[in-house]
Order: C-alpha cells, then structure tokens, then sequence
C-alpha cells in the first residue's frame, strides 16, 4: 500500500470470472504522512481507506469482467461497517463479489478480513464507463500487470 | 399478482422515500419525481432483481442524448413499465 498515491492493493491473489469474484491482498505501511494526523500519537488506517481497499478490489473485479474495455468509477457506499480498527503494519485480505452487473453500473460486496477475522464489509455501487481516454486505460493496465491481475485484453482494446 | 406499474410504485416508494400515493402512472420519474440518476441505480438494480432483466439504461440514454428518443418514452412510468414487460417477454422467447 501507498497510503498518499491510493495505491491500496499490493496484489491480486485470485479471480475467477465464472463465480464473478476476486481477492487480493494488501499491507498497511508502517510509516506513512497520514499517520500523522490520523492519530496523533495512535495510528490507524483511516476507514475512508478501508472502503477505498475494498472499492478498488470490486473495481479490478468489474475491470476484468470487462476485459479492461470499460472503468468503473465509485458511485455509492452502503451498509458499510468499519468493525475493528486497523494499524501500520497489518496484512489485509480482501475479497469481492460481484453482484450485478448492470446497464452502465456494478454492484459490489466487498470485505476485507485480517488474520481471519471480519475487518470491514460494505455493499458498493461502481458507475462504469468506457475509458476516459487512452491514456487512463494504459496506466490501468500497466497497474493491473504490476499487481497481478492477469486477463486478456481484446486485441483492439 | 401486482402489476408491473405497482411493483415499480413500489420500489420507487421504497428507495427513494416518496409516498406510494403520489405516484402515478403518468409520473416522469426525473421531473416530476425528481428522481436523479443515482438514485435511480437503485432503482434500476432493484427492477432488474425483480423481473430478471437487465434494463438498457445506456442504451436508452445514447438515444436520447442523440434525440433518436425522449425521456419520456423511457422515465414515464407507464412507459417503462411497458419497456420492462417486452424486455420480460423477450428474455421468456
């Protein structure tokens, strides 16, 4: 994780098309900017960022279902818990499903679990669009390699 | 057996707070609902659960920002119960 650059997942560990789910994998730094105000003197990973872990985690499960052809973009947070609080230094699990996959948006379940046990869960709404431009759609692709996330792309995407 | 109008009375009362009353068969759900398109995901995603389709709204949304449609033919809720029964029937072809 690069806390200050939202780079939050540090790797895909799974995804299976079929079942229309994924996992991924990421570690809290234990050094970062944002320590600093969050908490003076009592670090924790803030919860916007939990739900930001698990709406990247969703938004690499719709961008793969898409085959990079299309990105989604967070649109709505519901039935969010944040049930534990998380420091520099733990490892996270994230897992996703998706749930519906509409005309133009995505409905996500996404939780993450640290040691096994339930760290945060939320149900999220992703509005899909197609790439904003190309350039977005290479970093994207650039970063889904760095990260693991292996699906073909269509050859005249 | 409600109607496809009551189910989509139902759900627009239900997600978005309206009472069920003040919805007709003749509302436009965006002007005289005052549904916005966020909210109207939900009500979509909550449609699509509900009669096992999945509503073009992309599809209808280019052909009204082309003007090949108005908001009307798709918003109107007597329209798009209408929308929806054909899609319904389509799927069971």
């Amino acid at each position: 994780m690069r806390l200050e650059y939202f780079q939050l997942i540090d790797r895909i560990v799974d995804l299976n098309l079929a079942d229309r789910r994924i996992s991924s994998e990421a570690t809290v730094p234990t050094t970062s900017k944002i320590f600093e105000g969050h908490f003076p003197g009592y670090p924790l990973m803030p919860g916007v960022l939990l739900i930001e872990t698990m709406a990247q985690t969703g938004g690499w499960l719709v961008v793969a279902v898409n085959r990079f052809k299309r990105m989604p973009f967070l649109a709505a947070v519901k039935e969010v818990k944040l049930r534990t609080f998380v420091t520099p230094g733990q490892h996270l699990s994230i897992d996703a499903h998706l749930e519906h996959d509409g005309s133009g948006y995505a409905i996500v379940e996404a939780k993450i679990r640290s040691e096994r046990k339930l760290i945060c869960d939320a149900t999220l709404t992703l509005r899909v669009f197609d790439f904003p431009n190309a350039e977005m759609a290479k970093q994207m692709r650039e970063t889904a390699a760095l990260i693991g996330l292996t699906v073909e792309a269509p050859a005249d995407g | 057996m409600s109607s496809t109008f009551d189910t989509i009375a139902n759900i627009i009362a239900e997600t978005c707070d309206i009472p069920r009353d003040s919805i007709k068969p003749e509302s436009h759900a965006i002007n005289d609902l005052g549904i916005d398109s966020l909210d109207f995901l939900d009500i979509a995603f909550a449609i699509d659960k509900a009669f096992g389709i999945k509503l073009p709204l992309e599809q209808w949304t280019q052909e009204v920002n082309d003007g090949k449609a108005t908001t009307d033919q798709y918003f109107v809720l007597k329209n798009l119960s209408a929308r929806i029964d054909e899609l319904v029937a389509a799927k069971g072809a």
